[in-house]
């Protein structure tokens, strides 16, 4: 019988079993920021132990409160930075380098096919889409991570999802995750790995593969999937050009993670795409999702753009080709905050950022504040926003407030016309 | 031997997910008691009252499907923890919560939908309590003149870990 890639991996960074089911793996990659880390921290000073297993597998980043807003959010902030500097973390991304975790830790290239990444941050299943297990964690297992670099999981069974034919025009991944997530609802992949796959999957970038994986968690999934080919290894190049003689040899190595033919699953679910619209949810779980067609109109009072969910350079693209020479309704306020200071230079340099701001949007530098609530965008009690985040829990953006989850072109669309509107009319 | 359980706090919902069990503006406090006056605060449940003394005088709380589904924040047990509250039970949890009361050294009972709705006919009792026994993974129920006891399953890695007090001290001594 042959092995998904979650098995693949469980297999090859085995350390103990302690117990039949409970599989303790070597970490590759632990990833901190300053919300959930600084209590792992200073548990660690209080035991006398502050350690880390590794220094250069350890990647740290202040992403949720950025720049700081109060003293609070300084002190975490100090916390990270001068734990960083204790330990000669070189990978800690401070105001000026720092950009939303998930998007910017594949960005430098940090994940590779076969590893296994962990988190205090439950959409650390994003980096899933390069091959990678990659689960969010709580700050107990972070803090176990940072001082021994392993981590404990009931092996998950693999949901394999198929993605079916090709998407329409105004259609997007973001579209196909929340479909997937209506279908599977939000405990249907509880301790189970969802795995990307089929040819609207072999199609896309690695971008779009990431705004699928990222989703994962909001059917409860313990990681996201995809196999990784050439489009992963275009994209990591830049850092793995010298390990390999070619970019053939390099897919020929990578593709060894992938799930073998006769890999055994869980359940396979076979989705045909095209005819799918764009969707949006409508309530306050992230499964209940509807049609654009049955939701427009629908009264927003802000719009956002950004996230670990739909805050890269493609989601600017379509959102900017959408705005481009409009003006966002009266009645709304529209907010951009690219995800990396990378995508925020390319989208200057496209001109993008000039069509937001055109257009009358407030664009912010790199965080995830409005995304939890936090910073930069928080709701009132009663108000509406059109977001291309991945949460739409009751206050999540603010108590009280309310969120729709859409892609970045019909969260564009609805900047436009002050409600939540049909992209595929403006493309 | 920590003993598990108190008086019983019925959340009669599923999918109550962390920003509901502690709001994500309270990430920013740096100790877990600061956490403390906040617990529950944005749930919204017929009947419910978060600034409760029910709510914060429980040990255990009820509650239905996949609790504690959404972000990783270990701020959720926490909240319980430093409010008294060292057990949930429920029909199923969402994943990281789950672990995160395991490592914590607290404890995340599942229970069939049956046994749940047993737990639930003693919800109009005021004086209703649970106590956990997890070394024999047995718990008790009683109130209203009523006591009851059940069996449950736990996998032998979460007993372990609520044995050591937490996956730091396990790990540590292991790894």
């Amino acid at each position: 019988m042959g092995m998904t890639t979650a098995q693949k991996i469980f297999a090859a960074h085995l350390v103990d079993e302690p117990f039949a089911g409970t599989k303790v793996l070597g970490i590759d990659v632990v990833m901190c920021h300053e919300i959930t880390t600084p209590i792992a921290i200073a548990d660690l000073m209080a035991r006398g132990k502050d350690r880390v297993f590794d220094n250069t597998k350890i990647k740290a980043v202040i992403d949720h409160v950025t720049p700081s807003k109060d003293s609070k959010t300084a002190t975490q902030a100090k916390m990270l930075r001068d734990w960083a500097r204790r330990h000669d973390i070189k990978d800690f991304f401070d105001i000026g380098a720092n950009g939303v975790c998930h998007a910017l830790f594949p960005e430098k290239g940090f994940i590779r096919p076969g590893n296994t990444v962990i988190m205090g941050d439950s959409h650390t299943c994003t980096h899933g889409a390069f091959g990678a297990f990659a689960a969010g964690v709580g700050t107990t297992d972070l803090e176990v991570g940072i001082l021994k670099g392993v981590c404990a999981f009931r092996e998950p069974k693999t949901i394999r999802i198929n993605l079916n034919g090709t998407l329409p025009k105004g259609v997007y991944a973001k579209d196909a995750i929340l479909r997937v997530i209506g279908e599977l609802t939000v405990n249907g992949a509880t301790d189970r790995v969802i795995e990307f796959g089929g040819p609207i999957v072999d199609g896309m970038t690695m971008e779009s593969r990431m705004t699928l994986c990222n989703m994962a968690i909001e059917a409860g999934g313990t990681s996201g999937i995809c196999a990784p080919d050439r489009v992963t290894v275009d994209y990591l190049w830049p850092f793995i050009s010298d390990s390999f003689a070619s970019k053939e040899a390099a897919v020929a190595e990578y593709s060894k993670w992938a799930s073998d033919a006769d890999a055994e699953y869980d359940k396979v679910i076979d989705l045909d795409l095209s005819n799918l619209t764009p969707l949006c949810t409508f309530g306050y779980k992230p499964d209940q999702v509807k049609s654009i067609d049955e939701m427009a109109g629908q009264p927003v009072d802000q719009i956002y753009l950004g996230s670990c969910t739909n805050g890269r350079l493609e989601d600017l693209r379509v959102a900017a080709q959408i705005l481009k020479g409009k003006k966002i309704a009266p009645t709304v306020r529209a907010i951009l905050s690219p995800a990396t200071p990378q995508i925020y230079k390319d989208a200057v340099a496209e001109g993008l950022i000039q069509i937001f701001m055109d257009a009358g949007f407030c664009v912010t530098n790199p965080t995830c504040g409005a995304c939890l609530g936090m910073s930069n965008g928080v709701l009132a009690e009663g108000e509406v926003c059109a977001s291309t985040t991945n949460r739409n829990f009751m206050g999540r953006m603010g108590k009280g407030g309310m969120v729709h989850l859409l892609s970045p072109a019909t969260a564009a669309a609805s900047a436009i016309e002050g409600k939540l509107a049909d992209p595929r009319k403006y493309l | 031997m920590k003993t598990f359980g108190g008086p019983a706090l019925f959340l009669d919902r599923s999918d109550i997910n962390t920003d509901e069990i502690i709001p994500a503006k309270y990430l920013t406090e740096i100790t877990k008691e600061d956490l403390k006056p906040y617990l529950l605060e944005d749930l919204k449940l017929p009947g419910f009252d978060p600034k409760s003394d029910k709510t914060f005088g429980a040990g255990a709380v009820v509650t239905r499907a996949n609790f504690g589904c959404g972000s990783s924040r270990e701020h959720a047990p926490w909240v319980f923890e430093v409010n008294g509250i060292n057990v949930v039970i429920a029909q199923s949890f969402a994943r990281i919560f789950r672990q995160n009361m395991f490592n914590c050294g607290m404890a995340a009972i599942e229970l069939s939908p049956e046994k749940i709705d047993q737990l639930f006919s003693y919800a109009g009792a005021v004086d209703a309590a649970i106590e956990v026994d997890v070394a024999n993974t047995t718990l008790t129920v009683k109130g209203g003149g009523r006591e009851e006891s059940m069996q449950f399953e736990i996998s032998p890695f979460d007993k372990a870990l609520v044995l050591a007090g937490g996956w730091v001290d396990y790990a540590d001594s292991k790894y």
